[in-house]
This record gives C-alpha cells, sequence and structure tokens, in this order.
C-alpha cells in the first residue's frame, strides 16, 4: 500500500448561499483546492464526491457525473459517495484508497450539500433518510429527537448536565468567530443556549447544527510524489470506518457510539499512535451532545467525563486537545455531505500553520472524525505533517 | 413520507399487532423483524412472533420542531421502550412530556400515526401509554 498525502485544500464559505446552486458550490471549492495544489486539471484522474440527499434536497441523482460535467473533466471516472452525514468521510477514504493501491495517482475527494432550496420540513424529511425511515421516522422521531434521547441516556448514566452540552456549542461559536469560511461567526454564552427555543427535548436550538449550503474539496496524490509538488503536504496516516445497527433503538448503548470506538481504535493502530499524541481534532457535533460523545469515545477523556472536560474548557483552542477549531458543525455549519471534507480541509490548514487567527500552536498531528446518523457509519482519520 | 398502499399493507402484522420475529437458534427475539439473524446468520431459524406490548421506558424526548406529516401533533412525546422480550422500539408515548421518567412501565395501543394530506392513506399503528 503507498502512503497517501493531500497537496491541496479548498472550500467555499458556509450558510445560507442563496445566490448559489449544487453546482456552483462544488465548482468553487474544486478550484480552490487546484489551485492551492497548483496542478493543472488535465492531471486529475478521478473524482470521489460526498452528497446525502441531493435527490430529495434539489431533486437531482446521479451527482457523480453532474460534477465531472460542469468541472470540465469529463471522461474522467467520477463517483457519488453516499453514507448520510458521514458522506464526505467515506468519500475522503474511497479517495485514499484509490491513491494508496497504485489505481490512481491524483485524486481529487469534494463533498457538498445544497440545502436551502426546499424548505424546512422537507430538510427534515430528507435527514430523516439517515435513520430508519420505517421504524425511526415513520412514528414521528427526528434527528434531534434521536440525539436528544441519546443526552438524556448519558445524563441519567454520567451526570452530564444541559450546561455543559451548552459548552461545546460556546466553545464551537468561539472557534468560529475567527473563521471566515463559518457560518456562524458570532459568539454565544451557555445563557444564550439555555434560553433558546426547544427542538427536542433536552436539546435547543442552540444545541443543534443548522441547516447549511456549501462545499469542500482536497487534492490527494502518493505521499513520494507530494514531497516533489508541494511543500507542505499533510499525509493521511490512517484511514478507518465502522458499521453499526441504522436504528438507534438496536444499539446495545445509547450513551455511546460504538461505529467510533471501532473505527478509532483501527486508526491508533494503523497510525501507531494513541489519543494522547492528538494535537487538534475536528469532532462531529452535529448536537452538542455527539462532542461529548465523540471526545469520549475517540479516547480524548474517558467515558463519561465528556461534559466535565468540555465545561472545564479542556477542549478549548490551545487548552488540552483543540477539538474543532473550524467552529465544528455548530458553528462552521453542517452542508451535510461536505461536512466530511471540510474536517479534512481544516486540519490540513492546521498542520501547515495557516490556520491565521485559530491555530492551534504547533499541532503535528490533527484526526477527523465523521459520523452518519446516529453512528450506523463512523468514519475516522489521523494526519501528520510531512514537511 | 408518503407510502404507497403496498408498503402499508405488507407492514399490517408488525404496525397493528407487534409481530416480530425470534431465532430458535441463539434464542434472540427482533422488532422490527429480521429474517437473518445477525448472530447465527444463515446457521439460525427465524420464525415470527407476536410481542406482549409490555416494556419500560429506556429514554424519551419530546419533538417541539416535527418533520412534514406531524405539525398538528407537535409537541408530542418519542420513546425507546425496552419491551419485555428484548428488543428496543421507538414509539410515540401518549402521556405528555413532564408524566414520564425513565423506567416507567408502558404498553402497547393502536393509534393513528399519520395521514399522507388530505386525499392521502391515513396511517395506524403502535403507541404506548403509562400503566398505572
Amino acid at each position: 500500500m503507498r502512503k497517501v498525502a493531500i497537496i491541496g485544500a479548498g472550500m467555499t464559505k458556509f450558510g445560507e448561499e442563496w445566490n448559489r446552486g449544487f453546482r456552483d458550490l462544488i465548482i468553487e471549492a474544486g478550484k480552490a483546492a487546484l489551485e492551492d495544489s497548483k496542478l493543472p486539471g488535465e492531471d486529475i484522474e478521478a473524482l470521489y464526491v460526498g452528497t446525502m440527499a441531493s435527490g430529495s434536497l434539489i431533486g437531482q441523482e446521479h451527482a457523480g457525473a453532474l460534477i465531472a460535467d460542469f468541472m470540465g473533466l469529463t471522461p474522467i471516472p467520477s463517483t457519488r459517495v453516499e453514507a448520510a452525514c458521514a458522506s464526505g468521510g467515506v468519500a475522503l477514504r474511497q479517495g485514499f484508497m484509490a491513491v494508496a493501491s497504485g489505481m490512481h495517482d491524483i485524486v481529487v475527494v469534494g463533498g457538498v450539500e445544497k440545502m436551502t432550496d426546499v424548505t424546512g420540513g422537507n430538510v427534515a424529511l430528507a435527514l430523516g433518510g439517515a435513520g430508519d425511515q420505517e421504524w425511526e421516522l415513520f412514528t414521528g422521531a427526528t434527528f434531534p429527537g434521536i440525539y436528544a434521547m441519546m443526552a438524556r441516556r448519558h445524563m441519567l448514566e454520567y451526570g452530564t448536565t444541559e450546561e455543559q452540552l451548552a459548552a461545546a456549542a460556546v466553545k464551537n461559536h468561539k472557534n468560529a468567530s475567527m473563521n471566515k469560511f463559518a457560518q456562524f461567526q458570532n459568539e454565544i454564552t451557555i445563557e444564550t443556549v439555555m434560553k433558546s427555543k426547544q427542538v427536542a427535548s433536552p436539546l435547543k436550538v442552540f444545541d443543534c447544527s443548522p441547516v447549511t449550503d456549501g462545499a469542500a474539496a482536497i487534492v490527494l496524490c502518493p505521499l513520494e510524489k507530494a514531497k516533489k509538488l508541494c511543500e507542505k503536504p499533510i499525509e493521511i496516516v490512517a484511514s478507518a470506518q465502522a458499521s453499526d445497527t441504522l436504528a438507534l433503538h438496536d444499539r446495545k448503548s445509547l450513551s455511546s457510539v460504538y461505529a467510533t470506538q471501532v473505527a478509532a481504535k483501527k486508526a491508533y493502530e494503523m497510525a501507531k499512535v494513541s489519543p494522547k499524541d492528538i494535537d487538534v481534532a475536528e469532532v462531529h457535533d452535529c448536537f452538542t451532545i455527539g462532542e461529548i460523545m465523540a471526545i469520549e469515545d475517540l479516547g480524548f477523556f474517558p467515558k463519561g467525563k465528556g461534559g466535565k472536560a468540555t465545561e472545564d474548557g479542556k477542549t478549548a483552542l490551545n487548552s488540552e486537545i483543540s477539538i474543532n477549531t473550524s467552529g465544528g458543525l455548530k458553528g462552521c455549519g453542517h452542508p451535510v455531505g461536505a461536512t466530511g471534507i471540510k474536517q479534512a480541509v481544516e486540519i490540513a490548514w492546521q498542520l501547515r500553520g495557516s490556520a491565521g487567527a485559530r491555530a492551534a500552536k504547533d499541532a503535528e498531528i490533527g484526526l477527523t472524525h465523521n459520523v452518519g446518523g446516529s453512528g450506523a457509519t463512523a468514519v475516522v482519520h489521523i494526519y501528520k505533517k510531512a514537511f | 413520507m408518503d407510502e404507497s398502499l403496498a408498503i402499508t399493507w405488507r407492514r399490517i402484522p408488525e404496525r397493528y399487532r407487534l409481530e416480530g420475529s425470534a431465532c430458535s437458534k441463539c434464542s434472540s427475539n427482533f422488532f422490527p423483524p429480521r429474517k437473518l439473524c445477525p448472530t447465527c446468520r444463515r446457521k439460525g431459524t427465524i420464525s415470527a412472533k407476536t410481542f406482549c406490548g409490555k416494556g419500560k421506558i429506556y429514554s424519551f424526548t419530546e419533538i417541539f420542531s416535527p418533520p412534514g406529516g406531524f405539525e398538528l401533533e407537535a409537541p408530542y412525546t418519542i420513546a425507546i421502550v425496552q419491551l419485555e422480550e428484548g428488543p428496543k422500539i421507538t414509539a410515540q408515548i401518549t402521556a405528555p412530556h413532564g408524566e414520564i421518567k425513565i423506567g416507567d412501565p408502558v404498553e402497547m395501543v393502536f393509534r393513528k400515526i399519520q395521514e399522507d394530506g388530505e386525499e392521502g392513506l391515513i396511517h395506524y399503528g403502535f403507541k404506548f401509554r403509562l400503566v398505572k
């Protein structure tokens, strides 16, 4: 297996981008990544694109071919990858395997979601497809509701409080305030979260990631070649993915995400590092409880201590471990299929030292963690400076 | 999501009567029914099993932002119920959110779940109510 590196990274502004459509977003991100790599488009051998629900959200399937077409990249192979909210992370893994295997040298991996072209109720229906349509969503359950039931178990089993959940949102808004690509660049307080409208108790509006339009892209190539092509290649030292039951109710535990634990263990083994070696991580905080469970399941904090650690500021920028420097899904926004790629873009910027005011100082090793649905898919990648 | 007549008809045993399945090789019970035992896979022996409809609340939430089709119901309570026979399932609870807690005993009741618009199907199925 060949070693694989990121040699280009780019993304669009995340937000309610009413004046831009699906195609505009992915083209802008792709161009930014390619310009960053300084490679001509003719060198690209294959495309992988994560998008979760283009069919429900804009009535468009066959997104792989569409993107190759409008990026002027026909006839190279272009593959759409779908794994709900983990579509981006799984697409990255497909690109990684294509390069690692020797099948392709230069591969572009993108992620995109256009979510504001339909009304809120339809967005909820489309995202519901990440769970079990027949046995969860049919009853009137929603995704915030599903995560709310995880939160309630976590609170019962470990004494986690609503204020501790809120602390994750407060920290992520602070990080997002230093990110010009973020949807929300305003700081909030614990009180903002606690007084916000109930969505699915105990989760409130400010516990939830928003509806977002956006795209992100990276350029991959073999590490040996990367060292000749660019000054600051970032090596992907681990790529791991795990699956679990589609429906939350079939899991043994609701207060942890087993697929994350399995993917993390495999990733640490592959990278030959341990959780304490990670300097900066982008984790899947679709809801605040998601971040609390992630920092426990990834091994950064003992099970049940994630809420306290967050409240004590141990996950803030340049503290014990810098978590979600981009602002996470809560602050930076969550264009579902784009999220997994945006996480990789952020870690590449952090390790190259180009994250500006939100730089995690002296970061050498980074990690991304992308979850599909309530934990039926989890993808973990680990990155190292290769310069 | 608007469902066709076919799926509504096909799901009647499960949704109206809590018919699931069981694997006699490893004695696991499944609801919704599985046609393949995830433990024994092809070596398992699957048969139909009707659940008694009694269980306990394992976790719950009150939905304030409903998906399309449930606007008139909100707020309503959704729970994961652990059935006496083992499996956990997702269902609405008929009692208001403030009246329930984790561990409360509940039993299945037959209720209208949702309607597909003015001319669409009316979907029936299980909800759970508190056992006093």
